[in-house]
């Protein structure tokens, strides 16, 4: 039929504006001011919409969009890439939800993601004409020019990232390079609208310090300058606050450096950005000799410009407080004295304030049930307000408990009746669980709020527990775990206390542990109470309300009633899924061409060991954002220091785990220990590797298949996959390790004995981002070095944390490869106990808790997967081939098994 | 064959107007829709008139040649409710194929009798694609904003199905109609990208929204230009409106589209309002004068009826645009 479509009235050379549109059209043109796109609708930007995703409170979530919207901005940023939201989900049912806002979706939306089953999903439930963010050449052009044919069909506009195969753009050169050829592919191959294109030259920050950052706005500014003149119609967009990144904590000085830079890079084409408009200040109000040391900056103006603004920015005010200098409440009452004392975390002064206290009062009591109570109800209203985080809360625990310390001699001289507590909780980490970060700041909250509290440490047995809960008489307890074996040991427990006709309510947090978890096997086996509580901010009220002897009956009655009905939704929705029998997902396996695929022989085969490594070395390589998580503050670093909500906080947070982090390293209080090797390998029978050493099989890993339903073309995966099968006569390799950090309980428990849990729970937070920076370090030594397959990498900490290398480690108990069991295989294999010390528990896990194991894996086309479920015909599939009962193989895979 | 694009540079293209109302003049019963074939079918099939092209054939072909015979350039297939999705309510998804494959095939013919006759003006076969009865950006359950009864994925796979067996049947082009949620329409819209790319063929591809409300918006709630941006993705050959609330009303909405886009324009629209009995009643010389308005003013690429209208409209529309110069594709 018809020839051709070329007759369509297309007119050259005539500038072309992006048009988008929600309900309502958003069309540029040349007089378009700059466009403002939210970002608190973004789980990375906002840790309030993060936590209300995760609680699944869509109908709050939804009013920071509003709010967004109302506020101004033209474009909202949707984002859920997150490690425990499921994203493609959230994505979904949040923009239907938009979609019935009719003052919310009046706007485009950003589709915001690094997956793109996340993007594809948002795409296909939003009328309007919305932007994709991002993508970008990382992955390589098949990948790029795929995903932008698809964009382009669902009638979307597209970020494109100056990111290549070789890694991110960080100079001039690099980021018109990589934008010219992104434009050409996608205008030349995929027929892209020009005019949909948006570059993200990626912002980053200068006066670091370091010379080759000296650069990094006037090349951006240049490059969008480049950009817009050289590549017709396209848009440049970024984001902002990354430039002022070194100046975090003195907001007048990051204020002036964003409208510096808005300024120049708006003139030069930047048209759209992510932006806290809080953050800015008015270009023309920045004062002349403040103005003229930041352009110096953003500029480049002056080879000293970095120090004179360092040494000029002193003086900025606005910076909004230099702890310790301002004395000023000490000339308040007593009273005000220890309420900022506690509320401020100061401990400074404690002991002469309580002392004074006690001077004036009839009874030393009356300090700690006055003056220190009156001070720790205003924390606890502030943090029930959400307005102190966690980590001050801890800081107040310990000013406080340091109080009471102080007056308990006078309190037993008296011999007067000790403070009632207001409750007995039983604290534990469950039996083979080692990790026990969580339950302690639990237990922590739980104390200042004058409960007292029986914790019976790590590794518990069931039977110790409920000893103890009878013994002591508790009212409640609590059980933490982090490793999924956990879980079946709080069903156990669950199980026992209903045996033993328990009455006390049982509290279940810890990071494996969720909502839907404990409303299906856990509040199933006990007939009172049971309560998920993975957030220590809820430990207080839910506590006070189950043990309330007035309510809790009708509290308790509640939660089951909530429990119940959550199960019920729960288990109606896992229901679509359908999986294939191992035989059908084996033949659906990754096929790499082992043909053609480079297999690279290790440089050094056989055991090593390595144990004389300075802490120092793995600071480049720690990943902090998990460890603000396990703080309670939610956000990437190093995005988080400057949060809005939780900034201030995080900075601080960050100020004592980097002073902590000196001192482990000046007085050697922690030590790292690894042992790894590399082997040579052959997959057999589809899912098992077999490692061996000279011609002999030495051991047999056994992997396991991805059995979900996939879309014709997307294969099943195994690990076994990754490495070349025995047929194809080749010899493969891989490679196994452990690393761990030692001392770090020690250490923790010198400051509990200083009555400093703050201090005591942030020595064990490090000692675990040591350990995964150990990982981090050593994988990349294995690979330019040990194995040397990638001797020219150069990868950023950034690209490391975001796992840009080429090859994997995935580790036995996560989602490649949940199976713990494996780990007496790397144990027998490495002799890991007796070389370096590390030790499994009975349910695996590893000991001392800050330890990583699993496995190298070196093929380019090895990747990271989720198994998912499973189904029974590869449990008793596993069993055989492992030589081990069904029942045996039942247990451990027990998380990982479909439902029938 | 002769260029729908060459064709649209030349002149005012005129679509046919209503097929379900030239049908209900035949007052077919139930048996007449059920013919031999489908004389044991379990479910009642009075009012599936796509299944008229197989019962029927007849019928169809002659209201396709009263349309021509009436000036117009373009028919359109009587496959408005041509989807799995729609023929759900007959369980007939099986027969989708069949149904829009015979419904082109014999628009088909008819026209190439027409082009026979007067080759100085070819005429054009439309594969009508509806909305279908489901809609992927609204919740049919006012209890659950975030729920929706179908997918961009189911309608996808629908579509493609329909466009496929439109295009085997001898389609020149589709017209993707009465789109009342644009993300139905999207998802037509990338079926038919599917489709071109699979084939490695070119389809020119018309787009009519409708807008039901006084407030100047699609059902969905977008206002008219942007809805235009949401469909301009993939180059259409014509966008406009059709059906809803009569040529008057669709006047301002035409205006708001038509100087922002390069694509050509198209109005089909009804025979005014329905009256109490749901009849149309507005005659051709009324709804010519209104369309006259349109093309005074120059809005107009291709234009035809909706709901109510019927040959003798056709014929009056077909003669006024005869006067009038088409709306200028190429801008600037």
């Amino acid at each position: 039929m018809s020839e051709t479509n070329n007759q369509q009235p297309i007119t050259i050379n005539q500038k072309r504006y992006m048009k988008l549109s929600g309900l309502e059209p958003l069309v540029l043109n040349e007089n378009s001011n700059f466009i403002n796109v939210g970002e608190r609708t973004n789980v990375a930007g906002s840790r309030k919409f993060l936590r209300l995703i995760k609680e699944e409170k869509f109908d709050e979530a939804l009013d920071i969009a509003r709010h967004q919207v109302d506020g101004g901005a033209q474009i909202i940023d949707i984002n859920f890439d997150d490690g425990l939201i499921d994203g493609k989900q959230a994505m979904v049912r949040f923009l239907n939800l938009i979609a019935a806002e009719p003052d919310i979706c009046r706007v485009p939306i950003m589709i915001d993601s690094s997956k793109w089953e996340i993007i594809e999903a948002g795409l296909q439930v939003v009328q309007g004409k919305c932007v994709v963010n991002s993508i970008s050449l990382k992955e390589g052009e098949e990948k790029f020019i795929w995903e932008a044919t698809q964009i382009k069909r669902y009638g979307a506009a597209v970020i494109v990232m100056a990111f290549d195969e070789v890694g991110q753009a960080d100079n001039y050169q690099r980021r018109i390079e990589i934008a010219k050829r992104s434009y050409d592919i996608l205008v030349n191959k995929v027929n892209f609208a020009s005019e949909d294109i948006i570059f993200d030259l990626n912002i980053f920050p200068v006066a670091t310090g370091m010379d080759e950052h000296k650069r990094n706005a006037i090349d951006f500014i240049e490059a969008t300058k480049w950009v817009r003149e050289n590549l017709p119609n396209v848009s440049v967009s970024g984001g902002v606050s990354n430039v002022s990144f070194s100046f975090r904590g003195n907001n007048g000085v990051r204020e002036a450096m964003h409208s510096v830079f808005l300024y120049h890079a708006i003139k030069n084409g930047m048209n759209m950005g992510i932006l806290n408009p809080a953050l800015l200040e008015v270009y023309d109000d920045i004062p002349k000799d403040l103005l003229e040391h930041v352009e110096d900056v953003i500029l480049d103006r002056r080879e000293d410009a970095t120090e004179r603004l360092l040494d000029f920015a002193e003086t900025v005010k606005g910076s909004k407080k230099e702890a310790g200098a301002d004395l000023s409440w000490r000339e308040n009452t007593l009273q005000e004295k220890i309420t900022h004392a506690l509320v401020k975390g100061i401990d400074a002064f404690i002991i002469e304030d309580v002392e004074q206290a006690r001077q004036e009062a009839e009874a030393p009591i009356e300090v700690i049930e006055g003056h220190l109570m009156i001070g720790m109800n205003v924390v606890g209203d502030l943090f029930g307000a959400g307005k102190m985080f966690l980590p001050q809360v801890v800081k107040s625990a310990r000013v406080m408990k340091k109080a009471v310390a102080y007056l308990n001699p006078f309190i037993e001289a008296e011999k007067s009746d000790k403070s009632e507590p207001v409750g007995k909780i039983l604290m534990a980490t469950v039996k083979g669980d080692v990790h026990d970060i969580g339950k302690n700041i639990v237990s922590v909250v739980l104390a200042c709020n004058n409960y007292e509290i029986v914790d019976l440490g790590v590794m518990v047995p069931p039977e110790k527990i409920i000893q103890t809960a009878i013994d002591e008489r508790v009212d409640a307890i609590g059980l933490s775990g982090l490793i999924t074996p956990s879980l079946d040991e709080m069903v156990y427990l669950a199980k026992e206390m209903q045996r033993q006709n328990f009455e006390v309510p049982l509290l279940i947090g810890g990071a494996t542990t969720s909502k839907a978890h404990t409303a299906v096997k856990i509040d199933t086996q006990y007939k009172n109470a049971v309560v998920h509580v993975n957030d220590a901010s809820r430990a207080v009220t839910v506590v006070g309300d189950l043990l309330n002897k007035k309510s809790s009956h009708l509290y308790t009655a509640k939660l089951k009633k909530d429990y119940d009905e959550f199960r019920t939704k729960f288990l109606k929705r896992g229901k679509e899924k359908s999986y294939i029998s191992i035989e059908a997902a084996r033949k659906r396996k990754y096929k790499i061409d082992w043909e053609t695929t480079e297999i690279k022989k290790p440089n050094e085969l056989g055991i090593q060991t390595l144990e004389q490594l300075s802490l120092k070395e793995l600071l480049p390589f720690i990943d902090w954002s998990p460890f603000f998580r396990s703080w309670d503050l939610h956000g990437k670093y190093p995005a988080i220091l400057t949060d809005n909500l939780v900034g201030e906080q995080a900075t601080e947070l960050f100020n004592d785990a980097q002073k902590m982090l000196q001192e482990i390293i000046a007085k050697q209080l922690l030590k790292s220990k690894a042992i790894f090797s590399l082997f040579e390998a052959n997959s057999i029978n589809h899912d098992d590797i077999s490692v061996h050493k000279k011609g002999k099989e030495i051991a047999v890993f056994r992997t396991l298949r991805q059995q979900l339903k996939k879309r014709e073309g997307i294969p099943n995966l195994a690990l076994a996959d990754f490495i070349a099968p025995k047929e194809t006569k080749k010899t493969d390799y891989i490679g196994t390790f452990c690393v761990a950090i030692f001392g770090a309980q020690e250490l923790a428990n010198s400051y509990k004995a200083k009555e400093d849990d703050y201090n005591a729970i942030m020595a064990q937070a490090i000692a675990d981002r040591l350990a995964e920076a150990f990982a981090e370090y050593l994988h990349k030594q294995i690979r330019i070095k040990h194995w040397g397959y990638a001797t020219d990498e150069a990868l950023t900490n950034e690209d490391l944390i975001k796992e840009n290398y080429k090859g994997i480690r995935p580790a036995p108990g996560y989602p490649a490869c949940p199976d713990h069991l494996e780990k007496e295989t790397i144990w027998k294999l490495l002799d890991v106990e007796n070389q370096i010390g590390v030790s499994l528990t009975e349910s695996l896990a590893m000991w001392p808790a800050a330890a990583v194991s699993g496995y190298y894996f070196a093929n380019k086309e090895a990747k990271y997967f989720g198994l998912g479920k499973i189904t029974e015909d590869q449990v008793t599939d596993f069993a055989t081939r492992k030589g081990i009962t069904l029942e045996k193989a039942k247990k451990w895979l027990h998380p990982n098994l479909a439902e029938e | 064959m002769s260029n729908i694009y060459k064709e649209l540079q030349k002149r005012i293209l005129v679509l046919d107007g209503a097929m379900g109302t030239m049908l209900q003049a035949y007052k077919f019963t139930e048996e007449d829709f059920r013919g031999k074939r489908f004389i044991d079918y379990p479910t009642p099939l009075q009012g599936n008139n796509d299944l008229l092209s197989i019962t029927q054939p007849e019928a169809i072909k002659t209201i396709h040649g009263k349309y021509f015979e009436a000036g117009a350039d373009i028919v359109e297939t009587n496959t408005f409710s041509g989807t799995t999705i729609a023929m759900a309510d007959y369980q007939m998804e099986d027969l989708v194929y069949e149904l829009n494959y015979q419904s082109a095939k014999i628009a088909k013919e008819v026209a190439e009798e027409f082009t026979k006759k007067e080759p100085q003006k070819p005429r054009f076969v439309a594969g009508s694609i509806g909305p279908t009865n489901r809609t992927a950006s609204m919740s049919p359950d006012v209890n659950d904003p975030g729920y929706r009864a179908v997918t961009f994925n189911e309608l996808r796979i629908a579509y493609k199905q329909q466009v496929e067996a439109l295009l085997d049947g001898g389609a020149d082009l589709l017209l993707v109609e009465t789109v009342f949620d644009t993300l139905n329409a999207k998802a037509a819209l990338f079926a038919i990208e599917e489709v071109k790319d699979e084939r490695n063929i070119e389809v020119p591809t018309m787009l009519s929204g409708t807008i039901t409300d006084a407030s100047g918006r699609t059902l969905s709630g977008q206002t008219a230009e942007a809805f235009l941006i949401s469909v301009s993705h993939i180059p259409l050959l014509s966008v406009g409106f059709n059906c809803a609330l009569g040529a008057n009303l669709l006047q301002p909405h035409l205006e708001a589209i038509a100087n922002k886009t390069n694509f050509a324009i198209s109005a089909h629209p009804n025979a005014g309002l329905p009256n109490a009995f749901g009849e149309y009643d507005e005659t051709p010389e009324e709804m010519g004068e209104q369309i006259e308005e349109y093309l005074k003013k120059n809005l107009i690429n291709i234009i035809g009826g909706c709901c109510g209208t019927s040959p003798e409209h056709i014929k009056v529309i077909a003669n006024i645009a005869k006067k009038y110069q088409p709306r200028k594709l190429v801008i600037g």
